[in-house]
């Protein structure tokens, strides 16, 4: 557990000089706390005892015999002097408490800060596969939640850390000093009542923990809701959904009043104490005081400033055993979330670059080698079984299959997006192991149009940039030109500078797509690979990017996987992928003539003439 | 719809007011019960301090051997646990001795903890019932809102009522509400006491007193601007963390790791900044405020002085005016300078919960806002029922499910007639607007005959989904009429016409469940049985039957763990098992690919045999075999007819047809 505390406080980093000097701004706040108190209280002494002799302004003057009998000292004193150092360290106090104030702000939020971009910086790293590991939602909450509850804890440990249990050692310091032998009774209340709220934070603990997690569900049950409210009404299911939301919530309020009442206790308790020992302290320092005056030689002496100065100091020691009990509530109430973060942070990325990498990558060719292929080593059946592909630079291949059949893992492989076991065949590019490249150049040199598009806000030119980010102008509508997208775009008011919205939200699909291959393409790859990237697109449009990709760029190898026949008649291979494997590789006419699923696909799209 | 900042930070008026009436409605004697607790707490508080003096005063008493000004003090020597000593504190004459009033003490305290208890655990119970009717209440009114409020609020901003805003609530009832309420009692007493001592002193403290809500105000308020400038950046910040996350993949095979960490670093920067100012005004309002109880207690005390020393400075208090006896004067300073330190200490943890306060009230605010939306209206009367045929072909109502239905009209005078369900639907001359400015649909004209299959084709944005979103009364419409089997669709109870449309949309949403009970949803009383057939018809029984749990596969995050394809079967299977009269199929089947729809399309022909289908889909073959097919441009239908006749045509379907034009 502490580790992982440390592990993640450990990104404070630049911060660090805050989060170390906010205990010392607290110790010396908590000093003065402890200080002001003693010297008001000598205050009041000097004026009482001495107001029989004030005659005018020359009382604050006059300077009069101060005897502690705590402590025992006497000083001479003027009342503007105890007042002077009373306003000098009520300043000196209100310098720490801002200072500290300010600093822990600085430092936790500082922390904060930091773990996101750690996080952030640590998620961008994170390979295919890390990425399926952990869903985004989840990654969501713990950027955002999480570090929130991280941000808190650590501004609640670095202020109180020291403070409290320094405020609890010095109360019981000056406790034993003015009480003697009396000041014993706290520390035997003290384990007492330090079991009680163990018990207590135990137990509602245990409580709040399940419920946090019940509570997370009745919350992603409202987004369910919220998101899928036209299937709830459609179906009718207000009144159903309805229930089970009161089902599960009476449910929570239900355990959470039970730990509430738990918690509830924990006030009395710390009262009890405190007046409990209280009533010991007055009953039994009442007979002591009674005794060392009226008794001579009476071998215990007892004052009733000292009692009084007693009975304030114990109250001081269970309050701060009571803060130490807080802070130790938001250290295990935090724990969670520490945990969560630290499991993204420890992550490590399943593909990383290989040591001695090999930046250059000579030509467009691929080859696959026996591949055999599964996302989880424990899954039953591979994803890929014995892909033997051989593709030569610049060739234009297409791969046809239906869901599930293995297309897109099969592309995702060439760009080394995930990686294959041992055992299980090679993936060459240029004729090298693409575990041997260096990934920023590998993947530079194999641009892949996913089959999920996603255009991020900015404008379009923006986007597109993102292939390269110091292409010309002209670079950009060469591209844009190939895809088939310059025309719309420049058809738009600003052209290549219209903005796009959260997730392309505000151009059409086929336009999506199209602007995705221009992006791909800007990267001047040596291999393009467009997974199922014009299903949008018209027919007419997609054979001019077809035909603009073969005249334009003839020299990049071309993976095209597609619904339609039409998109892939013409490639050099047409790839059959079932299940898999392979079906069979071949071009139209042989496939057409040979192969049962080409056609079975052909006739379906020509019975009814052709997809759209 | 573009992102939005949240409306508004800051509350709307009456807030409080209104709060605190919801929390009254249904707690008023745990709420009452709670403050006659605190008020004890109070009481025994102060009363327990008197009686400590008391019991110091005993003591003296019975150890000094003389009394002030030089008289011998004839109870000295007396034994104070058992003799009954006469002693006078605060002006209160009282003979008692130490057994008694350690005794009379140990009570109070007794009383105090209890009460204590009582309330702490009273207004947890009121504070989590609360929070649960609240949090029920906003769900519950929020399921009856129209989809029009769903289109226009971003989903974030309605999760986070659910979770920030209520949790602010819960920090207002829990903490603040009780602490507000204990101050505020705690410093009308000290003052009153105050005033009795000295007026003059009182004002010190009042001027303080003035300073602290100062420096609330101030500080205070500029640390709630920068919370919410804060809330803002975490929005942005969320925002974009989202969008790379979703686009993560996109991010990698572009190598653009690094340009986007340095977009995110600009956004983390500014959150860094304003959470700083906002973490730091906050923390040091505390400090200031309590250092002016500090410079306080020193002029408190400076104050008492003056009044003693300056010849002709009489004390006033609200009973008494004049010069008085020395001792008598000098033990009221020390207690006045006690209780002004426990003023201000009181003011400052009051000062504490203004942030909570400002934070609280904003949150629930917004919690008021959804729960003042109006529900959807329904006005309709005629309802749907199923019937059974008698022997003479008579429609007799009864509560089997048969698959025959009827609309239930009663009328004014009384009687009823009933209308058998056809699936007869009629659009004429409709106009319709989201905004209430731009025409989304213009002069629309549709007949569906009952059994036909009527296809919606035509770019986005041309106003397909509107047309089957008022159909089942999402929106309604601005102009024109709808009738369903010859009845105006608005007379038609809302859940009852929904239930006679069969809907299955493109965005497939599934619950938390497993898949079963995402089939089953369609038909909640269904038996296992019917759950496989459903399956079978829309050709998923295959693929759920080799999901590790087959039907009991627990799905989540919306089926995360399944493809797109998937959702698409299981949505269907959804709507199949709710055996609806008429269906409508928006983009049913836009994620499954041409060899599995082809297989689907078996099934769904079974499914549609016989009933009205209002069909969209960008694929031209899927909708190729329907009886009518409608070209939409712009919100207005540009061509009708069958696919033979359009094709005929060599219109815009035709173009569409031949891949000459982009649909979207």
């Amino acid at each position: 557990m502490f580790k992982k505390f440390k592990y993640v406080f450990g990104s404070v980093r630049q911060y660090k000089k805050y989060a170390l000097i906010t205990p010392l701004f607290m110790i010396g706040e908590a000093f003065l706390e402890c200080l002001l108190p003693f010297i008001m209280s000598m205050l009041v002494d000097t004026i009482r005892n001495n107001s029989a002799s004030f005659t005018g302004m020359d009382a604050f003057t006059t300077v009069y015999e101060y005897e502690n009998l705590t402590l025992k000292f006497t000083i001479n004193v003027t009342i503007l002097g105890i007042i002077g150092v009373l306003l000098l360290m009520s300043l000196l106090s209100l310098f720490c408490g801002i200072m500290g104030g300010r600093t822990a702000a600085r430092a936790s939020v500082g922390l904060s800060v930091n773990l996101r971009e750690d996080m952030f910086k640590k998620i961008e790293s994170f390979s295919f596969s890390n990425i399926d590991k952990f869903s985004s939602s989840s990654l969501l909450t713990r950027l955002t939640t999480d570090i929130g509850n991280v941000q808190m804890a650590f501004q609640m440990v670095i202020r109180m850390v020291f403070r409290a249990p320094l405020m609890m050692i010095f109360s019981a310091i000056m406790a034993f000093i003015s009480g003697g032998m009396l000041a014993w009774i706290f520390v035997v209340l003290i384990p007492l009542i330090a079991f009680g709220f163990f018990l207590i934070i135990k137990n509602a603990m245990r409580i709040f923990r399940k419920l946090f997690k019940k509570y997370d569900a009745l919350n992603e049950s409202v987004e369910e809701n919220v998101e899928g409210i036209r299937v709830v009404k459609s179906f009718v299911r207000e009144d159903y959904e309805k229930q089970k939301f009161n089902r599960t919530s009476d449910y929570l309020a239900g355990n959470f009043i039970t730990a509430e009442k738990i918690v509830a206790l924990n006030n009395p308790i710390l009262n009890t104490a405190i007046h409990l020992a209280n009533i010991a302290i007055m009953g039994i320092g009442c007979y002591f005081i009674f005794k060392t005056e009226t008794v001579d030689g009476w071998g215990y002496t007892l004052s009733i400033g000292q009692m009084s100065s007693l009975l304030s100091y114990g109250i001081q020691i269970l309050m701060s055993l009571m803060f130490v009990s807080m802070i130790m509530v938001m250290l295990v109430l935090s724990l969670e979330s520490v945990n969560r973060i630290y499991e993204v942070l420890i992550e490590e990325p399943s593909i990383k670059n290989p040591e001695n990498p090999i930046f250059e990558i000579k030509d467009g060719s691929i080859d696959f080698n026996h591949v055999n292929f599964k996302y989880k080593a424990e899954a039953e059946k591979n994803t890929l079984s014995d892909i033997d592909i051989h593709i030569k630079s610049g060739q234009f291949i297409g791969i046809l299959g239906s869901t599930g059949s293995g297309k897109s893992t099969l592309v995702s492989l060439i760009s080394r997006l995930y990686d294959l076991d041992d055992n299980g065949g090679e993936v060459l590019v240029g004729g090298v192991d693409v575990r041997k490249y260096d990934l920023v150049s590998l993947r530079d040199a194999v641009s892949v149009v996913l089959q999920k598009n996603v255009l991020f806000s900015g404008t379009i030119s923006q986007n597109l940039r993102w292939g390269n980010k110091d292409a010309t102008d002209e670079e950009v509508i060469w591209a844009a030109k190939i895809a088939q997208a310059d025309s719309f775009v420049t058809s738009f008011e600003n052209g290549y500078d219209k903005y796009i919205e959260q997730g392309g939200a505000n151009v059409s699909g086929g336009q999506k797509q199209r602007l995705c291959i221009a992006r791909a393409l800007l990267k001047k790859p040596k291999i393009l690979i467009l997974d199922d990237s014009t299903s949008a697109v018209d027919t007419k449009t997609d054979r001019l990017i077809r035909k603009a990709l073969k005249e334009d760029v003839p020299h990049i190898t071309k993976i095209v996987i597609a619904q339609r026949i039409s998109s892939i008649e013409d490639a050099d291979q047409i790839i059959i992928l079932n299940d898999g494997k392979i079906d069979a590789i071949g071009n139209h006419e042989s496939l057409l003539k040979n192969n049962h699923i080409y056609q079975e696909i052909y006739y379906t799209q020509n019975r009814v003439g052709g997809d759209k | 719809m573009p992102p939005r900042i949240r409306e508004h930070s800051r509350a709307k008026k009456g807030t409080m007011k209104r709060l605190v009436k919801h929390l009254f409605k249904n707690h008023k004697a745990a709420l009452i019960f709670s403050m006659i607790c605190i008020a004890f707490n109070v009481i025994t508080n102060l009363s327990s301090s008197i009686f400590a003096n008391f019991t110091t005063a005993v003591l003296t008493a019975s150890i000094s051997p003389v009394l002030e000004g030089g008289a011998a003090n004839p109870q000295f020597g007396m034994n104070p646990f058992t003799d009954m000593i006469e002693v006078s504190v605060m002006g209160m004459n009282l003979a008692t001795n130490l057994t008694t009033l350690l005794i009379v003490l140990g009570s109070i305290y007794f009383v105090g903890i209890f009460a204590s208890w009582a309330w702490n655990r009273t207004m947890a119970v009121v504070t989590q019932k609360f929070l649960n009717e609240f949090r029920k209440a906003m769900f519950n009114h929020m399921q009856d809102l129209p989809i029009r409020y769903f289109d226009t609020h971003q989903h974030g901003q309605i999760m986070s009522l659910y979770t920030n805003d209520i949790d602010t609530i819960r920090q207002f009832v829990s903490q603040s509400l009780p602490s507000l309420f204990q101050t505020g009692l705690m410093c009308i007493t000290l003052l009153v006491t105050m005033l009795l001592n000295s007026v003059w002193m009182t004002l010190v403290v009042l001027l303080g007193t003035i300073a602290m809500f100062l420096n609330t105000k101030h500080i205070g308020g500029k640390s709630a601007k920068y919370f919410v400038k804060q809330q803002m950046s975490v929005a942005k910040v969320e925002g974009f963390i989202q969008e790379s996350i979703n686009g993560l993949k996109v991010i990698k095979v572009f190598n653009h790791e690094d340009e986007s960490l340095k977009d995110f670093d600009v956004l983390n920067e500014e959150l860094r900044y304003n959470s700083t100012e906002a973490n730091l005004h906050g923390n040091i309002t505390g400090p200031i405020n309590g250092n002016i109880g500090n410079f306080v207690y020193v002029l408190t005390a400076v104050m008492g002085l003056l009044i003693f020393i300056i010849p002709g400075f009489n004390n006033l208090t609200l009973t008494y005016y004049g010069s008085i006896n020395l001792s008598t004067f000098m033990g009221a300073v020390v207690s006045f300078l006690m209780m002004s330190r426990s003023f201000s200490n009181n003011v400052n943890n009051f000062s504490q919960q203004v942030t909570f306060i400002v934070m609280g009230m904003a949150g629930a605010s917004r919690c008021f806002d959804l729960m003042d939306e109006k529900k959807e209206i329904d006005e309709g009367y005629v309802s749907l029922v199923n019937v059974r045929y008698d022997e003479n072909g008579e429609m007799i109502e009864t509560s089997e499910h048969t698959h025959d239905f009827a609309w239930k009209h009663p009328h004014g005078d009384g009687s009823l007639t009933y209308t058998p369900l056809k699936g007869d639907i009629l659009l004429k001359d409709v106009d319709f607007s989201y905004t209430g400015e731009k025409l989304v649909l213009k002069n629309v004209n549709i007949y569906a005959h009952p059994g036909q299959k009527i296809a919606l084709v035509g770019a986005t944005g041309a106003g397909k989904t509107t047309i089957t979103n008022l159909i089942n009364r999402f929106y309604d419409i601005a102009d024109g009429k709808i009738r369903y089997d010859g009845i105006n669709i608005n007379k038609i109870k809302r859940a009852d016409l929904r239930r006679s449309l069969g809907i299955v949309l493109q965005d497939t949403n599934l619950f938390t469940g497993t898949v079963m009970e995402n089939i089953r949803y369609g038909k909640l009383d269904a038996t296992d049985e019917e759950v496989y057939e459903a399956a079978k018809i829309a050709n998923a029984y295959d693929f759920i039957s080799r999901l590790p749990d087959g039907f009991n596969t627990v799905l989540s995050g919306n089926g995360s763990n399944l493809s797109q394809g998937q959702r698409q079967l299981i949505n269907i299977a959804r709507c199949a098992i709710a055996d609806a009269p008429v269906m409508i199929l928006d983009e049913a089947t836009s994620s499954i690919d041409t060899r599995t729809e082809k297989l689907v399309q078996e099934g769904m022909d079974k499914l549609m045999e016989g009933r009205t289908v209002f069909i969209i889909a960008h694929r031209l073959s899927t909708v190729q075999n329907s009886d009518a097919i409608m070209v939409l441009d712009h919100g207005a239908i540009i061509e009708r007819g069958t696919h033979a006749q359009l094709i005929e045509q060599k219109g815009t379907y035709y173009q569409l047809y031949t891949g000459a034009f982009e649909l979207e």
